[in-house]
């Protein structure tokens, strides 16, 4: 096992992780932007490193000034968290040159993966069934107007190079595809410098269910169970939950069985989720994967009892799997909620600001990921999540109840934040007997919807 | 609306503000653009989401008070429009 490992991220992500190599007892290396002077992570981590001003672009997306922190305080191993280098297939390959193990997968399984059009050729290579679409990346305006019209409206517009919801637009009609190109466009360079896009037909009353998966990256693949994470804004997941309540017989199996069998095809290595587009016949789509742990991984944690990060470093020393299908055990129903800092009465708008005054939940089967604390000034700079609020129960009906109580017990005064949507949705009948699709939130949010589309 | 008759246009939320959908692309407008309810007059990017500055009545813009790329506050006035 690693001796020191550098974690290249911020927030509740680097919380988590460092103190899961503090309890494995490697020794942790923060990084952090000049706005992250006083964040947790740094205080938390055994050394820490300045990369650099507030702007991801000149710090926490630095490939050079990471690596050369990793070596300079000697740490054998990168683990670069969600979002900003995680999946960056540069990165991946600068680690390995620098002989640093990067604990993620292959620089080529990211840049498989990353690709959305080329993931899509190698899933229906592998037999996973995929959402109809353009088979090419849409190259002007006037193309993806064709295009559209060929698949049939509604569409989704996405970035090829996506993921986490940016550059993503759904396109009603033909009067809303020049505002969506140019919105997905702009919105796609910034976040992952490729403007490329290419069309999928709508799914409508679809769910989005994902399976969390191990690989050897020899071909030796196992999951972890699926989730089911529908509730969402602006295609963004703001709940999730293990197992998925009401799916049709078999379609969990299936699920699994689709994702193991990508994993196996990719030789994918390390921790990854493979997302898919369950439609209300039960029928299910490859939707992308994602190549690094996910935001949402503590409620398979909870279910199965493992530690994914933990999982993550075993599968980085030693390249292979740390247990066996077999030993995969599931045992009763986790809720996760994403407290972020974004006012639900006004469209999700970003709430930066400072927090006056914080209290968390205890109890049974509470737990709280997050890097926030009384004081904090939420910055502009980076994403919402404050918070991960997760509850475990020996059933949905019981994980609910604890969801209940443990959200009545925060208290988060200064700015506004999700916190006060989700009492809302434990109230509506489809989200509380788990019938619930894709349409949740804006169904539960009229504005939100209409100003999604103007966007 | 201001004494001299123009309306502010201000920032909803805090952020960086962009003029133009894309460094490589002309802005949304320049001042002596006229608009209608509802146009783009810019961006605002806030905790990596973008949101759209819209115009709140038809009219000719008459001055954009901030830089390109400039951080600005919640409230700040980014732009004036005549009727």
């Amino acid at each position: 096992m690693f001796d020191k490992v550098l974690v290249a991220n911020r927030g509740e992500i680097a919380v988590r992780v460092i103190r899961t190599l503090a309890a494995a007892g490697i020794r942790s290396v923060a990084v952090y932007s000049e706005a992250d002077r006083d964040a947790r992570h740094v205080s938390e981590a055994d050394e820490a490193v300045a990369i650099g001003p507030p702007q991801a672009a000149n710090s926490y997306l630095q490939i050079d000034t990471i690596v050369q922190a990793a070596r300079a305080t000697g740490a054998a191993a990168i683990h670069p968290g969600y979002g900003f280098l995680s999946e960056n297939p540069l990165f991946a390959a600068a680690c390995e040159q620098a002989g640093l193990t990067f604990i993620g997968p292959t620089p080529e399984n990211i840049r498989r993966t990353g690709n959305k059009l080329s993931a899509r050729r190698a899933m229906a290579a592998a037999g996973v069934p995929t959402i109809p679409g353009s088979p090419q990346a849409v190259s002007t305006l006037a193309d993806a107007r064709d295009q559209a019209d060929a698949l049939g409206y509604p569409v989704m517009l996405k970035a090829a190079a996506g993921g986490g919801g940016r550059g993503l637009r759904a396109v009603g009609s033909p009067q809303e595809i020049e505002d969506a190109y140019v919105m997905a466009e702009s919105e796609a360079r910034a976040a992952f410098g490729d403007a490329t896009l290419y069309l999928e037909k709508r799914m409508l009353g679809a769910r989005h269910v994902e399976v969390q998966v191990l690989g050897d990256g020899r071909g030796g693949a196992l999951h972890l169970g699926e989730r089911n994470c529908s509730v969402q804004r602006r295609h963004q997941k703001m709940l999730e939950e293990a197992p998925s309540p009401a799916l049709p017989t078999g379609v969990a199996a299936g699920l699994h069985a689709a994702a193991t069998r990508a994993v196996a095809a990719l030789r994918y290595r390390n921790a990854g989720t493979v997302e898919f587009l369950v439609a209300p016949d039960g029928r299910f789509y490859f939707l992308e994967v994602n190549a690094r742990i996910q935001v949402e991984h503590p409620v398979t944690e909870a279910i199965t009892g493992r530690d994914i990060v933990a999982a993550q470093l075993a599968i980085a020393a030693t390249g292979t799997l740390p247990f066996s299908q077999q030993d995969v055990r599931f045992d009763g129903h986790a809720i996760e909620c994403r407290i972020n800092a974004e006012d639900p009465d006004f469209e999700f708008m970003p709430q930066p600001g400072r927090i006056e005054q914080l209290g968390w939940p205890h109890g049974d089967g509470v737990r709280i990921d997050t890097h926030v604390f009384e004081g904090y000034d939420v910055p502009i700079y980076y994403d919402s999540l404050l918070a991960k609020l997760v509850v475990h129960g020996s059933s949905r009906a019981e994980a609910l109840a604890r969801l209940r109580e443990a959200l009545r017990q925060v208290t988060l005064l200064g700015i506004k934040t999700t916190a006060s949507f989700f009492p809302r949705l434990l109230e509506d009948r489809a989200f509380v007997d788990g019938t619930y699709d894709l349409g949740i939130v804006s169904r539960l949010v009229p504005a939100l919807e209409e100003e999604e589309e103007a966007i | 609306m201001a004494d001299d008759g123009l309306t502010d246009v201000k920032a909803l939320i805090s952020g960086t503000f962009y003029r133009a959908s894309s460094p490589d692309v002309p802005p949304f407008v320049e001042v002596g653009t006229a608009v209608r309810k509802g146009q783009t007059l810019g961006l605002l990017e806030s905790m990596k989401l973008f949101s759209k500055i819209k115009a709140p009545h038809d009219g000719v813009v008459r001055a954009i008070d901030t830089q390109n790329t400039e951080q600005v506050n919640v409230g700040q006035r980014l732009f004036r429009l005549s009727r």
